[in-house]
Formats: structure tokens, C-alpha cells, sequence
């Protein structure tokens, strides 16, 4: 049986560039949600978001790639060019055909789109800039960064809105456990901050209202807890077969050990609780564990009122018992709610519990709720020894995906 | 069981049409449970009445509402709040 482990990572998020920032952030319980900056908020009741701090594309692509990429693919460039360094890989031409890449996003080039269509409905434009389409489909950001590193095996892009980059990174585990592939490029990136996308979050009445401390607006599982606050970045990890990574020497972060996918086939936006639990124990019969050996979830953990009580009711289902005495945490208290990004930066997350043996908090926890009456680990990060960890991600449309990871 | 004013009539004539159900099955004491309105339902319903009363109820007084009678006070509170909103 092939194995799968992770070999580099990179992460761009509100915590700041590159992974120690986020580690660094998550660690010291700080929310990166402020009034946003990126995108004209004149006609916006709910002005906040978990941006990306001094961004520049620049940094990180050629200058005359700099029009051609969305927001979402050049976050997706930056984490992948950090995870790609850390890796150190060096691929022959023939490993680069058995190395591909798969890049989740929920919602793709929608900045590039809000503002063309805002060009054409409000300045009449006449035309659109010619990368129109290249910057806003789906898979630029995969295509990118195949290019960039030369990678000339499967490569994907995966569309399944909150849970885009859990599924990107289980299915591309799939194809090195399968042997389609060796090396795997994965993860997920979004960049939802504009006018259009923010009011059709804010007509479904599920952002937490910006009030007058922005960062402690997303408090997951606390019984004050008022919605979710809109994140943007990308995580990217590299996936590579297990007995490759021991022979050539690679730090190896931890074991991509199961993957569990499933779908609550019931309704649009509600969450359900079976195919959730399921999506969990077939992640872990995959990772040969048992549930009482998990030490740490991370949570979906959204902060509306729904998404909290009934993922508190899967863990309990799932673990029994052992659900009081898990470690579980919601870092979209810090990151916000990174769409297709989130289970890859949740996954970097993942395995700072892992790797560092410290748990990242639930941040602006503050009031028991009867209905969440777990161990959220509250505001305060928790140094504790974490050998098998779960990231769950629960999206929109009913489809869940969740990760098991395992100390290398 | 007391007269319906105008607003309460409109309140039950959009849910009838937004559910296609009839009328006469909706009363102010039916929840929204009752008519089988989940959480998708009741947002779209809401936007419903907003646009139909040209007025904006607030995201906190929206999630309370499971029931007629809660949204028609909700609509009169901010009917009132407002004189351009409109019951026609």
C-alpha cells in the first residue's frame, strides 16, 4: 500500500505570508479580521473581512504575468512557490509526468469578474481587457503553478465551495496512494472580497454583524456567536509517496494517513449530521485508527448558529466518550472563512498541533453553549502532544470532506 | 379568531404562493416548522417581504422568526419605523 506524507507547505492568509506568520498568529490567538480595505464598501452593510495584510502579486510573479493573474491565483502562486521551496524536490523530466497538481476554489477569479461587470453595467465599457477569461476561470490558479514548476501530470481544479481544498488535497492523495502519480502539488485558494460576493453573503443573513471590535466578530462555538466573516488566501501542501520522500531525505511534516468524502444528498445549504460522521470514520478506518486515538479536530466550525451545534452533534456521534476529551478548535475565529481555501490552511493548522505539539485556540470564545458543551480549547493556544489529528471541512450543497493526519 | 388587517392577509397570500399552498391553511399561529419552511425557505421569504414592503428587517429580528405572527410584528415594527414602506 502506498502511503502519502507532506513534504512542504505554504500558506497565505489575514495572519500574515508564508507559514511561520500563520503558525505565529494561530499560536498567539490573534484574529486577523478587520475593516475591509480591498474593495469598495459603499454599498456594503457588513463591511469586514479576514483580508490578506499587504499583498503584493508582484512579489511573487513575472512582471508581465502580474494582468494576467486573479487575486485567488496569485495567492495560490505565493503559497505554492513557499510549499515548493521547503520541498527542495528536484524532478527529472520523466518524475515531472508522474507529478501533477489540484487546486481547489470555491469561487475562482470572482474579484476579476465582479469588477468587469461592474466596467460594463456601470462605466458602459466597450470592451474588457483580453486576460478577462484566462484570469477568472477556475483552473488558472492549477495551471499556473503547473507551468511554473513544470509538472506535466494530472492537475485538477476542484469546485466544491467550503470544502474545495480538503477535497483538492484527499484527491490528490488519491492519485499518489493509486500511482498515478508520485508528487502532488495541492491545496486551495479563494478571494472573495468583492462588492457582488459580499452582498450575496450578506442576503443570506449568515455574516456576523462587524459591530465595533471587527476582530472578534467570528466566534465559533461560543453561545454568542452571530456568523461567519469572509477570509481570502491559499493553503498549499506537497504530497509526495512516503518511501520516495524517506529516500531522498525530505523533512517529512506529517502523514497524510485518510480521506473520507461524502454527501448529505439532502439539502442546498443546511448541514447534516450521518454523512458528516461518516465522511470522519471513513478518513480514519483509511488511516488505520481508531476514534478514541484522535487527540485533535479542527473544526469546520463556521460560527453560525447552525453549522456549530450540529458539527458539535457529528463529533459526538462519532467519537462517544472520547468526544470530551478531544482537543477541538475553529481557527476561522483567526483566518475567517477562507471558502475554497479553508481546509488547506485548517490542514497547515492541523499540523502545527502536530509538529510544534501546540493546539491553536478558538479565539473570541465567550459564553458556554448548552448545545456545543465540548473542549474548544478558548483563546489561549494549548501545548499538548498530538499524534492523530482530523480537519474538517462540511460545504455548502451537502458535500464533506475530512482529512486524517498522523505524526509521521 | 380576530379580523386579519391588510399586512397580515399579504403575509399569508406571498407564503401560499411562495409554498403553493393553500391559503386557508396558513394562520397567524402557524410556524414555520408547521409549514414546512426550513431555514433556505425562510431567507427567501424574507426577501420576499422586503421587497414587496420596500423595507429592511434586520438580520438579528430575522433569525427569531418562526412563525407568522413573528414575521407580521416584525413587519409592523419596521413599517412603522419607516413611513415610505408600503403595505399595497
Amino acid at each position: 500500500m502506498r502511503r502519502v506524507v507532506i513534504t512542504g507547505l505554504g500558506g497565505v492568509s489575514a495572519l500574515g505570508i508564508g507559514v511561520p506568520a500563520l503558525w505565529e498568529g494561530l499560536a498567539a490567538g490573534r484574529s486577523g479580521v478587520r475593516r475591509m480595505t480591498v474593495c469598495d464598501t459603499a454599498l456594503l452593510t457588513n463591511p469586514i473581512a479576514a483580508e490578506v495584510p499587504s499583498f503584493d502579486p508582484a512579489a511573487y510573479l513575472m512582471p508581465d504575468q502580474v494582468l494576467l493573474f486573479d487575486r485567488y491565483a496569485a495567492f495560490a502562486m505565493a503559497a505554492a512557490g513557499e510549499a515548493w521551496a521547503e520541498a527542495g524536490l528536484d524532478l527529472t523530466d520523466e518524475e515531472r509526468e508522474r507529478a501533477g497538481v489540484l487546486i481547489g476554489t470555491g469561487m475562482g477569479g470572482v474579484t476579476g469578474q465582479d469588477e468587469a461587470y461592474r466596467l460594463l453595467y456601470e462605466k458602459k465599457a466597450t470592451r474588457f481587457h483580453p486576460f478577462t477569461i484566462p484570469r477568472i476561470m477556475y483552473n488558472a490558479a492549477a495551471s499556473h503553478i503547473s507551468m511554473k514548476f513544470r509538472l506535466e501530470g494530472p492537475t485538477l481544479c476542484i469546485s466544491t465551495a467550503c470544502a474545495s481544498a480538503s477535497h483538492a488535497i484527499g484527491e490528490a492523495a488519491e492519485l499518489i496512494r493509486s500511482g498515478r502519480a508520485d508528487v502532488m502539488i495541492a491545496g486551495g485558494a479563494d478571494a472573495p472580497i468583492a462588492p457582488g460576493v459580499v452582498k450575496a453573503w450578506e442576503s443570506m443573513r449568515v455574516l456576523a454583524p462587524c459591530g465595533d471590535d471587527p476582530a472578534a466578530a467570528c466566534r465559533p462555538f461560543s453561545a454568542d456567536r452571530r456568523g461567519l466573516v469572509l477570509g481570502e488566501g491559499a493553503g498549499v501542501v506537497i504530497l509526495e509517496e512516503r518511501e520516495r520522500a524517506v529516500r531522498r531525505g525530505a523533512v517529512i511534516h506529517g502523514e497524510l494517513a485518510g480521506y473520507g468524502a461524502t454527501a448529505d444528498a439532502a439539502h442546498i445549504t443546511a448541514p447534516g449530521v450521518d454523512a458528516p460522521a461518516r465522511a470522519i470514520r471513513q478518513a480514519l478506518a483509511q488511516a488505520g485508527v481508531e476514534p478514541a486515538q484522535v487527540d485533535y479536530i479542527n473544526a469546520h466550525g463556521t460560527a453560525t448558529r447552525l453549522n456549530d451545534t450540529t458539527e458539535t452533534q457529528i463529533i459526538k456521534r462519532v467519537f462517544g466518550d472520547h468526544a470530551r476529551k478531544l482537543a477541538i478548535s475553529s481557527t476561522k475565529s483567526m483566518h475567517g472563512h477562507m471558502m475554497g481555501a479553508s481546509g488547506a490552511i485548517e490542514l497547515l493548522a492541523t499540523l502545527m498541533a502536530i509538529e510544534r505539539g501546540i493546539v491553536p485556540p478558538t479565539a473570541n470564545y465567550r459564553q458556554p453553549d448548552p448545545e456545543c458543551d465540548l473542549d474548544y480549547v478558548p483563546n489561549q493556544a494549548r501545548e499538548m502532544k498530538v499524534d492523530v489529528a482530523i480537519s474538517n471541512s462540511f460545504a455548502f450543497g451537502g458535500l464533506n470532506a475530512v482529512l486524517a493526519i498522523r505524526r509521521a | 379568531m380576530s379580523e386579519l388587517d391588510p399586512l397580515e392577509k399579504k403575509v399569508i397570500e406571498l407564503i401560499a404562493q411562495k409554498k403553493r399552498i393553500p391559503p386557508e391553511g396558513i394562520t397567524l399561529d402557524s410556524t414555520f416548522l408547521d409549514l414546512g419552511i426550513d431555514s433556505l425557505d425562510g431567507m427567501d421569504l424574507l426577501f420576499t417581504f422586503e421587497e414587496s414592503f420596500k423595507l429592511t428587517i434586520p438580520d438579528d429580528v430575522a433569525q427569531q422568526m418562526k412563525s407568522v405572527r413573528q414575521v407580521t410584528a416584525a413587519l409592523h415594527t419596521a413599517l412603522a419605523a419607516n413611513p415610505q414602506a408600503t403595505t399595497n
